[in-house]
């Protein structure tokens, strides 16, 4: 089974980056880009899960622990088909 | 005072730090691979700057997970004192061992430059000895300073702000901050103040050829707070 596990600047932590690509976007001509957040994707291959459940279960715990740093990321998890 | 010098895979100023220790100030130093489990005989660590483990990820966050970490945090819950430079500030933050985290540089650049720090706490083991500022150059692409409200406000409250960027003749201002950290914030130490973490890199100004050497005044003040403990 695999998962995706999606990291995302938190809500009010400066993100440069998301700044200067909607400012990018912009000047091409996307005058409708507003605020963007440039994330991580992380997919990661699990053998020997029991079920979905299991592996989101799983990869909360890898996010927590490691992929994700809690004071200035969000993140969610999602099995990928 | 015996110093150890950490050396992750990826740390590239562990021998400028060793130098300094040793060479300058005359004390003994080892250097201690991560791998290692055991402190005995270390007076003060310092986990050097670099590119642990190429920063992948996030800095920092994997070298925390390295066997001499677990050492690291039990030395520094005894008092031990520790001081993270750089890519060690950022692996200390990702350990816990100190608050917030570091983010990319409001600019998006890397930064490479002298920068001017004002003392902002003259109290404690890492700055005692130091004048009002010293200068300290920078050398980093992830060194803004960012914590939550209540945890800003918790470490103004208590001094653990040691070191902000300010101008030349000495003035904290934004406009010396050269990365966007909250507070002009360049160096924190924990609560008990035996932990410190700073972006800027005192060993790299620590002796006359390389500038005023006024970095070499945290090294010294933290061997004055150890011989003073040592004899009371």
């Amino acid at each position: 089974m695999k998962i995706r596990v999606h990291i995302t600047p938190r809500k009010g932590v400066l993100d440069p980056q998301g700044q200067a690509v909607s400012g990018g976007l912009k000047s091409l001509g996307f005058s409708a880009a507003g605020d963007v957040r440039v994330g991580k994707v992380v997919d990661i291959e699990l053998t020997d899960v029991a079920d979905e459940a299991a592996a989101i279960a799983m990869g909360r715990a890898m996010a927590e622990k490691l992929l994700a740093n809690d004071i200035v990321e969000d993140f969610d998890v999602h099995v990928l088909p | 005072m015996h110093f150890g010098i950490v050396t992750f895979p990826g740390s590239n100023c562990d021998y400028d730090s060793y130098h300094v220790v040793k060479h300058v100030l005359g004390h003994e130093a080892s250097f201690l691979w991560h791998k290692e489990q055991s402190l005995e005989g270390i007076d003060c660590v310092i986990l050097p700057g670099g590119f642990s483990y190429g920063d992948y990820l996030r800095c920092g966050a994997i070298a925390r997970f390295s066997p001499i970490m677990e050492q690291v945090k039990a030395f520094a819950d005894r008092g031990g004192y520790v001081i993270g430079i750089c890519n060690g500030f950022q692996v200390l933050t990702e350990a816990g061992m100190l608050p917030g985290a570091l983010l990319q540089n409001r600019g998006l650049k890397f930064i490479c430059e002298d920068a001017t720090l004002l003392v902002s706490n003259g109290h404690s083991p890492w700055t005692h000895q130091c004048p009002e500022t010293i200068v300290a150059p920078i050398a980093h692409m992830d060194g803004c300073y960012y914590a939550d409200k209540d945890t800003l406000g918790r470490l103004e409250e208590r001094g653990q702000v040691a070191f902000r960027y300010a101008t030349a003749d000495g003035q904290e201002s934004p406009e010396a901050n050269p990365n966007g950290s909250l507070n002009n914030i360049a160096g924190i130490t924990n609560e008990a103040g035996n932990v410190l973490g700073m972006m800027p890199h005192p060993e790299r100004n620590a002796e006359a050829v390389l500038g005023d050497s006024s970095g070499a005044w945290v090294f010294r003040s933290v061997v004055q707070s150890f011989l003073e403990g040592a004899s009371a």
